[in-house]
């Protein structure tokens, strides 16, 4: 295994990257989605050999133990996804919504994305990480605008347009990040390699990191989908396919979030930087606040789930701005038990909307009792995404709250407010949804179950046990993430 | 460093900071067009000088993809855009241009307010040439909450990017990547908004923003 270490990284990189290319020439849709969820189960299975074997970092690529998870996670949800995507796309295509011919690109698309999101989170070069999170907006955008709406269309338009102003205020950040670097370890590569950056940081221009952190928390941010940011995220989520919803919410406003992180790492080591938490924490804070009062006023099901996103994005951002060990860990928890939980609601969401035929909420009622497996497949869900014990979302919030109530009682107080908020809009919707008389169309489902509850039961069991080995290891990444 | 150098550099820099004012107060199409291949040909020649000035051959690359793809064929493919798709040849402003302007020169002092203290170990020229592409970049941002229509919001990105363009050649000895990849992802960037051009046309009669928002779905 370790002679073929250093070529892990390029083959988690070349399997999507070769499977864009022949997706986009094969016309059997069918084989197609077969082909789309074979690749994404081999880029999963090369990536989880990352956690015996750790290649050399490169110019590059890296793999450390800061990224090691985020690829696990990004390559299994993706797997769990396309799984989705096949059956979801089947019916798409019986129901005429969506062209034989607009299908390859889509599945192109979709092993481009995870091309790109892998990228991201490989490279071991701010500037090539750019680009890549660059690419994955791009690859988003088109399949946002996918069903060509009028709807569909604005929503990819406003997602293109805030991405792009987003992106372009992260690479100013970078290259002041650059700047400062270059002072300290000289011109080329070495000043833009996330290895040397954090061990150089001491030595760096405070100034220069703090006014490139405003820029990177600003453009990284907009991706990251925080409030007063985070425009585009509900009309990309509601407007796109849903598969795309469950990959935008569960992967890539992590991968973007992982971003930022990174360069936290790098002001955190710098002792004359101004401390990134705060901004954080109050970014964090107002997103949690601002989507808890907004969910009272959805009416359509998958923009509910979208603010939703940037209530737990705001979650996890808050905990890592708090930082410390404990409040670090309990945020890489939250952060992975939300992709998990999240995509997997979008999965139900899909199919629901499918059967129904309409997102709006006021038209689907009683699925518990019209469709049993994916009504009560939303309502774990839905209990399992608002942290009632005793799911893994519940221990990880839980953390997050009293670590932060023996530094800050106030900022506690705050985020209870808003998760309380978000327990009474979600439950008064769910309850339409879920119970009472059924309503609406009456198609019987073929849905693909298997994604769905092998991601619920995932952070159910997570909530009762983590192995210990598990434990310390994301005990270890949360001090190193400082 | 040699004083001309220095000059040019700094003429050519502060050049395009007075074309993205140019930018800000046209309020027609063509105009526009022609006003964003003089913005990209001033980044392009800028780019070049630093090439020349810092002997650093891989800059010339960027400054030929600046000029060939931006202050070319881009300019041009918008023309063709706007005759072929009869779009309203005159810009809708949600602002008044005094206003818009007064707003620019703001912005242009507090970029120099911001930019000239905090990099002063960086050298003359990155320190100026770093206040001028972060003005370029936050007039860019102003023409494109300023203006309503779909062309319009995307020159104002292209001149964004110019902006980004000048600012990472600036930075010294700051590895290619970065700047090829700048480049390539115009190119990714316009066949985007080409497709979206060409489909927001194909559904609206309007390539005005507002239309898209009266057609917004699914909130209420």
């Amino acid at each position: 295994m370790t002679e073929y270490g250093p070529l892990l990284p390029g083959v988690i990189l070349l399997v999507p990257a070769a499977s864009a290319a022949l997706l986009a020439l094969l016309r059997d849709h069918r084989l197609a989605g077969q082909l789309n969820a074979l690749a994404s189960f081999a880029t999963f299975l090369v990536s989880t050999s990352l956690f015996f074997t750790r290649p050399e970092p490169g110019p590059y690529l890296i793999v450390d133990d800061v990224n090691v998870v985020f690829i696990v996670l990004t390559t299994f949800v993706a797997f769990t996804t396309s799984v989705f995507s096949a059956s979801y796309i089947a019916h798409e295509l019986e129901s005429g919504r969506l062209a034989p011919t607009y299908l390859r690109f889509y599945h192109a698309m979709y092993q481009m994305l995870m091309f790109a999101m892998n990228l991201a989170l490989l490279s071991n070069n701010v500037g090539l990480m750019w680009v890549a999170i660059e690419l994955a907006t791009l690859t988003t955008v088109l399949m946002v605008g996918l069903y060509r709406t009028p709807a569909a269309l604005e929503a990819a338009w406003k997602y293109f347009i805030l991405g792009s102003v987003g992106i372009a205020l992260a690479l100013f950040g970078t290259i002041l990040v650059y700047l400062a670097a270059r002072s300290a370890v000289g011109e080329g590569l070495d000043a833009m390699a996330w290895n040397v950056l954090v061990r150089e940081a001491p030595r760096f221009d405070p100034h220069l990191l703090n006014l490139a952190f405003a820029f990177l928390l600003l453009g990284y941010g907009t991706k990251v989908g925080l409030v007063p940011l985070h425009a585009w995220l509900p009309d990309a989520h509601a407007e796109g396919p849903t598969p795309i919803s469950a990959v935008l919410s569960g992967l890539l406003l992590n991968v973007a979030l992982f971003a930022v992180l990174r360069f936290k790492m790098v002001m955190s080591a710098n002792p004359g930087a101004l401390a990134p938490g705060p901004l954080m924490v109050s970014l964090g804070l107002v997103s949690v606040l601002f989507a808890s009062f907004m969910l009272y006023r959805r009416f359509d099901i998958k923009r509910m789930f979208a603010y939703s996103s940037i209530e737990h994005m705001g979650i996890i951002t808050f905990a890592f701005g708090m930082g410390g060990p404990l409040a670090n860990f309990a945020g890489l928890l939250h952060m992975i038990y939300h992709s998990l939980t999240k995509s997997a609601i979008f999965f139900a969401v899909g199919h629901i909307a499918q059967i129904k035929g309409t997102q709006r909420m006021a038209d689907i009622r009683g699925l518990t009792v019209s469709h049993p497996l994916l009504g009560w497949g939303l309502v774990l869900g839905v209990m399992t995404i608002l942290g009632l014990p005793p799911t893994g979302i519940f221990m990880s919030e839980f953390l997050i709250i009293t670590s932060t109530f023996a530094r800050a009682p106030a900022l506690a107080i705050a985020l209870g407010l808003g998760l309380l908020v978000t327990l009474g809009a979600l439950l008064a919707r769910l309850n339409g949804l879920a119970f009472g008389e059924p309503h609406g169309t009456d198609a019987p489902s073929r849905a693909s179950y298997v994604p769905l509850f092998a991601h619920l039961v995932l952070v159910l069991a997570a909530g009762i046990y983590i192995p210990p080995a598990l434990v310390a290891w994301f005990q270890y990444v949360a001090g190193l993430l400082g | 460093m040699d004083r001309l150098a220095l000059d040019v550099a700094h003429l050519l820099a502060g050049g395009l900071v007075l074309v993205s004012f140019m930018l800000l107060y046209q309020d027609r199409m063509f105009g526009l067009i022609n006003i964003f291949a003089l913005h990209a040909l001033v980044v392009s020649l800028s780019v070049a000088w630093q090439a020349h000035i810092q002997s650093a051959p891989h800059l010339y690359i960027t400054a030929a993809i600046a000029l060939v793809v931006k202050a070319l064929i881009i300019p041009v493919a918008l023309h063709h855009i706007v005759v072929r798709l009869g779009i309203h040849r005159a810009i809708e402003t949600v602002v008044g241009i005094g206003q818009t302007m007064l707003a620019g020169i703001g912005l242009v002092a507090l970029s120099i307010l911001v930019m000239l203290p905090i990099s002063a170990e960086a050298g003359t020229l990155t320190r100026e040439d770093l206040a001028f592409s972060l003005s370029v970049i936050l007039l860019g941002l102003l023409m494109m909450i300023s203006r309503r229509n779909a062309v319009s919001q995307v020159i104002g990105f292209m001149s964004i990017e110019n902006g980004l363009i000048l600012a990472a050649t600036a930075a010294k000895g700051m590895p290619l990547v970065v700047e090829i990849s700048v480049a390539f992802s115009i190119i990714l960037a316009l066949t985007v908004i080409g497709i979206f051009l060409f489909r927001i046309r194909e559904r609206f009669d309007t390539m005005d923003i507002h239309a898209l928002d009266r057609s917004r779905g699914g909130q209420q």
